[in-house]
């Protein structure tokens, strides 16, 4: 992939000695067959890319969350009696579990890399339980709460944050589910093709990291 | 006689600096001056406009000299010369403009600095001149209202201010003065005495802007907000709320009446209501 | 990496063919290109019908034409319809699908189904946003910028649909967005570096970073707001203990970005158009890339100059200050290019010409306002006066809608394979111009000497001006008309305008005009040198009288 190499712009075409606007040596027959190491000789699958660019945009998302959280907390006091403590407990299994899911959807890609297809599914399924566990867990813990979405700022924003989040671990399990149906033997994804558990898999990690750094925020800070 | 390419842009350059010189300087554009901050304000705008002068005239009229002299005439199909660039000119004209632009912040910083927008808010003054002001605000706001200064221009808590609190609401500004207890719908101050504007907002945000005091500041609910500020000539000026608030909110106006010190204390004798009683002077909420 | 051959192209037999195509879920980039174009189109004589009640209100100080809460609804769907529904659309969505897949050599964008459903979001989404004025209680009153508390305390329904029709078209900006990244970034011909790109891909790229950073953060944000509309919470309730102020940063970490998508497309478009006309190359390409990417970095770092009153300490309001001020400086390197593009050319003053240096003055002015307006001092005065209404006015209309003209102009004969006709073209810009300077321009004044914005009744002082002012709209609303004239009956009897009119060394013009659905019949041909016009210094023959030989290689 050609990018920004220094000394490839116009310093090139003040080398040129000879006219370069004619279209004959635009269309030149030497160059066109000039191509670059590239490892894949297929049509190029931007799939991934595009995801990585839209999970960008998510990021920022949360970022302006974090962001107003975090200025919230700094310049608006909660009315008497109410504080930013929350119970460490739950949440810290549930950071486990998801660190833990991650491990074990990057099992199943690498099996499924290595031509092991049903030690794939059992990984997947694996991650998909921990996913449904974390979900579990969050509902505990929202049934636990002493505060509802409307108490104050903090537990407006508490909830928002980790409710969004939720969806997104929500949208994500049901994409683990959809993986490992599709990666039966004979499904759509298998050792060639397997764009839809990598895609997957980014998006998980993603959540997870996300979710580590709202633990930080929210839980410890 | 051929004149010197360079000595033509010399001189071009000389008359456009010139002329925008005058036109900073002699072209008027805003209208009275009667705050202590407002002939600061104007000699900023006179620097900025200058020079926003020559750099507008400088590149439209190279533009349109471009647009006449290298127009292509009827048949002449052939190419201009093929310059792709120049190094020393590009680093010239990033130069300049940074160095402008370096030059009017620091310059507008410098004003800014004089007009009291660089105070910071929070120090002990500020805390201690907002205290009165909360104290009879508090219970509006829910009780989480302290005495903390968000926003504003200007040292609050200055010695010899006159302190008046302004409550803004749709669609009015109501004054009150702590000194007499008067509630007026018109800000009546003497000139020459710095004023201090203690302002909240019941319900949206609305901004009180005087356009002859060159002033405006946000009055935003839920967050105090100082402006200080010394009227110099006598006169009516109106008050405009300069945040949409809501329909009316091009009506919500009302006048700032700077009075001689003499008449000022007047006013303030004669409007200050008997003890116990409520308020005196006619509201004015000119919706 | 290898190029798509016409073999392995998305088969379009299924697709309506024809002018249906159009209305169809087509996922040709051309065709999407131009859908947008339209679908602009349409809405900006909606959002230009509602100016004119604007200015037909102001045209006396006091409140006659429609009720003060219509008047809100109307600058509130005025300002969101021209942003959302017209600008970002057009320069983004309709010359971006047309001209970047050519630009990059490629067949279609990287994801042609997404880039169909970007587009297919817009028409519902506008739609939803205008018959919001139609339902009890009407459409949403607190301006573009929903400031709360007001837009928590005006009717609760139009500032929902507001607020998902805007959602609706962000979502529409990030698909776009990502499209663009993985176009331009990933999908260039072999053999193309990016120092090679036409300009106006380095511009969409930028562009594309700042929709894919920025315009997430509002999303987030609205949503907040509808939470707080909705579920009564109170993120931006102060009754609540909420702070309006952080919906301002969150709001405007946006809509500043959002004014350099506006424009940052426009300044790609008009340095594509330039070095054409003026047959010269592109004067500095490589500063030109690097300004673009500081626009950007700095785009993201100076949102808060839109709150010098709202109450932001001290520090924030010096910092805001200067980076603000220093946009100034590759913006300046872009407009002192251009100049240098001119000088010395052979400049056809067609319409496209003309549309492009009016854009150079006005945006040049608007610049320069926007630079006094980033100084803290005088903005406390202007802020939300008339003059901030001048300022963005010179600059989005004056810049991106001037430079839209042009461009329609430009590629009108890529498109269509015929030419529009000159002398509407001309009349088109003159009334354009002319409008436009008497409408706005008076409008700085207003603003120094007391008269804020949003409102429908206005010290009777100022009257005069307002309606100049508004005889200006009026001007500007009738020079829509040939270019309506213009568009609609070159499609039909304009003069043949053969494959490349303006003998352009762009990849688009290198194919026939309109395209083929897999835009080049044979293989997309590498141009290294997309500005490579002009005869090479030192080689300019005197005895060669017609030089068309020289920039058409003796070809026709
Ligand atoms: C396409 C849209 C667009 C663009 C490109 C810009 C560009 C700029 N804008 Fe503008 N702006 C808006 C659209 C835009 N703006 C809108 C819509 C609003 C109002 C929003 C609302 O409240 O509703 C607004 C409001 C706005 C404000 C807030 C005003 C207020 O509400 O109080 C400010 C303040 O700093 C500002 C500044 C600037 C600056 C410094 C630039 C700079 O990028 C300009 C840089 C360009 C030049 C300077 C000219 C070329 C340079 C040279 C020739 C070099 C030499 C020049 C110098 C040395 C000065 N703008
Ligand atoms: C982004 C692009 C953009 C564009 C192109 C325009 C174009 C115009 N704008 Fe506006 N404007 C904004 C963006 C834009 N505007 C924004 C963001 C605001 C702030 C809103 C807010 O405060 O929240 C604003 C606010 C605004 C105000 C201030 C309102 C107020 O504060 O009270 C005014 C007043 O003069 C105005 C006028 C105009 C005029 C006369 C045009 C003209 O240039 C329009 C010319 C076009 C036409 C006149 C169309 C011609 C066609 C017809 C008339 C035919 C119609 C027929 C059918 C529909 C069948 N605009
Ligand atoms: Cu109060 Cu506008
Ligand atoms: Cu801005």
């Amino acid at each position: 992939m050609t990018s920004l190499a220094p000394g490839s712009g116009p310093t090139d075409l003040q080398a040129e000695s000879a006219p370069p606007s004619l279209p004959e040596t635009v269309l030149d027959e030497a160059q066109r067959g000039e191509t670059h190491a590239d490892g894949h000789a297929a049509h190029p699958d931007l799939r991934l890319f595009g995801l990585a660019t839209f999970l960008v945009a998510d990021g920022m998302t949360f970022a302006g969350f974090f962001a107003a959280y975090l200025t919230f907390r700094a310049v608006n006091p909660l009315p008497e009696g109410s504080s930013y403590e929350l119970e460490l407990l739950l949440p810290t299994i549930n950071t486990v579990l998801l660190v833990l899911s991650s491990v074990t959807f990057h099992r199943a890609g690498s099996n499924l890399r290595d031509g092991n297809g049903s030690g794939c599914r059992s990984w997947l399924l694996g991650t998909g339980v921990l996913g449904a566990a974390f979900l579990a867990g969050q509902m505990v813990e929202y049934f636990n709460l002493p505060f509802g979405l409307t108490d104050n700022l903090f537990a407006s924003t508490f909830y928002a944050l980790t409710g969004f989040h939720g969806l997104h671990v929500t949208l994500g399990v049901i994409c683990i589910l959809i993986v490992w149906a599709q990666a039966r033997p004979g499904g759509r994804i298998n050792q060639q093709d397997h764009f839809g558990l990598e895609a997957a898999e980014l998006y998980w990690h993603f959540v997870d990291g996300i979710w580590v750094v709202l633990y930080g925020i929210l839980y410890l800070l | 006689m051929a004149i010197p390419p360079t000595l033509i842009t010399l001189l071009v350059g000389m008359v456009l600096v010139l002329t925008g010189l005058w036109v900073g300087q002699n072209v008027q554009l805003l209208p009275l001056d009667a705050s202590a901050n407002a002939p600061v304000y104007d000699s900023l705008f006179q620097v900025l406009f200058s020079i926003g002068t020559i750099l507008f005239l400088g590149i439209a009229g190279l533009l349109v000299f471009s647009l006449v002299r290298f127009r292509r005439r009827r048949g002449d199909r052939s190419d201009g010369v093929a310059i792709e660039g120049n190094l020393p000119m590009e680093i010239v004209w990033t130069a300049i403009p940074a160095i402008v632009v370096l030059f009017v912040g620091i310059y507008s910083y410098d004003i800014y600095e004089r007009m009291g927008g660089m105070t910071p808010l929070n120090d002990h003054g500020a805390m201690h001149g907002m205290a009165m002001a909360s104290d009879s605000s508090a219970a509006a706001d829910g009780g989480t209202q302290q005495a903390r200064v968000w926003a504003g221009i200007g040292q609050a808590g200055s010695a010899g201010a006159l302190p008046v609190e302004l409550t803004a609401m749709q669609f009015a500004f109501i004054f009150h003065y702590p000194e007499g207890d008067i509630t007026s719908g018109e800000l009546h101050i003497p000139a020459n005495r710095p004023v201090e504007l203690r302002m909240k907002a019941n319900d949206v945000i609305h901004a009180f802007w005087v356009p002859q005091f060159r002033l405006k500041q946000d009055v935003i609910p839920g967050q105090q907000t100082v402006l200080t500020f010394t009227a110099t000539k006598p006169g009516s000026y109106p008050i405009v709320c300069a945040e949409l608030c809501g329909p009316y909110h091009g009506g919500m106006r009302s006048t700032v009446v700077v009075h001689e010190s003499d008449a000022f204390d007047a006013w303030l004798t004669k409007n200050t209501p008997a003890p116990a009683t409520v308020a005196s002077a006619p509201l004015h909420p000119t919706a | 990496m290898t190029l798509a051959s016409p073999s392995d192209f998305e088969p379009q037999g299924l697709q309506p063919q024809g002018w249906l195509k159009y209305l169809s879920f087509s996922l040709d980039h051309k065709v999407i290109g131009l859908q947008y174009l339209v679908t602009g189109f349409v809405f900006y004589l909606i959002g230009g019908a509602l100016a004119g009640v604007i200015r037909t209100e102001l045209a006396s100080p006091i409140s006659d034409f429609v009720s003060r809460e219509t008047y809100n609804e109307v600058l509130t769907l005025h300002g969101t319809v021209m942003i959302f529904l017209w600008i970002v659309p057009v320069v983004n969505g309709a010359f971006g699908n047309y001209l970047i897949p050519f630009y990059v050599g490629a067949r279609d964008m990287a994801f042609p189904r997404l880039n169909a459903v970007a587009f297919w979001l817009i028409p519902p989404a506008g739609i939803l946003l205008i018959s919001s004025y139609f339902i009890a209680g009407g459409a949403a009153q607190s301006g573009w910028t929903a400031y709360p508390p007001l837009s928590l305390t005006t009717p609760a329904l139009g500032q929902v649909i507001w607020i998902l029709s805007v959602l609706l078209l962000g979502g529409s900006s990030i698909f776009g967005g990502i499209n663009f990244i993985a176009t331009i970034w990933k999908l260039r011909r072999p053999g193309l570096k990016m120092m090679q790109l036409p300009m106006y891909c380095w511009a969409m790229l930028g562009t594309s970073i700042l929709v894919v950073l920025s315009t997430p953060v509002l999303a987030g944000t609205l949503i907040l707001l509808s939470f707080d509309i909705i579920a009564h919470t109170g993120f931006f309730n102060p009754a609540l203990g909420g702070n309006v102020v952080v919906y301002q940063h969150l709001f405007w970490f946006y809509s500043h970005p959002a004014v350099y998508i506006m424009v940052l497309p426009a300044f790609g478009l008009v340095s594509e158009i330039l070095p054409i006309h003026a047959r010269k190359p592109l004067f500095g390409y490589t500063t030109m890339v690097y300004s673009i990417l500081g626009i950007v970095v700095l785009g993201l770092i100076v949102w808060a100059h839109h709150m010098f009153t709202s109450g932001t300490p001290p520090w924030m309001r010096l910092f805001f200050t200067i980076a603000t001020s220093f946009i100034a400086v590759p913006t300046g390197i872009k407009f002192f290019n251009w100049l240098a593009t001119l000088w010395g050319g052979k400049l056809a003053l067609n319409s496209a010409m003309l549309f492009s240096c009016a854009f150079i003055v006005n945006f040049v002015f608007g610049g320069i306002t926007g630079v006094a307006l980033a100084q803290v001092p005088f903005d406390i005065h202007v802020h939300d006066t008339y003059f901030v209404v001048g300022h963005f006015h010179y600059i989005v209309y004056g810049g991106t809608v001037f430079i839209i003209f042009a461009s329609v102009y430009h590629w009108y004969p890529k498109f269509t394979g015929r030419m529009l006709n000159e002398d509407l073209g001309r009349l088109h810009f003159l009334l354009t111009f002319i409008g436009f300077n008497l409408c706005f321009a008076p409008q700085h004044w207003l603003g120094l000497n007391g008269m804020p914005r949003r409102v429908a009744e206005y010290d009777p002082a100022f009257t005069t001006l307002n309606q100049v002012s508004s005889i200006g709209a009026l001007l500007m609303a009738i020079s829509t008309l040939p270019f309506l004239i213009n568009v609609v009956w070159s499609a039909f009897r304009g003069e043949v305008a053969g494959d490349n009119p303006w003998n352009a060394l762009t990849p688009e013009w290198l194919t026939t005009s309109p395209p083929p659905v897999e835009n080049w019949p044979g293989e997309a041909p590498l141009v290294t040198h997309p500005y490579g016009y002009g005869i090479p210094e030192g080689q300019l023959d005197l005895k060669v009288t017609t030089g068309r030989e020289l920039w058409t290689g003796g070809r026709r």
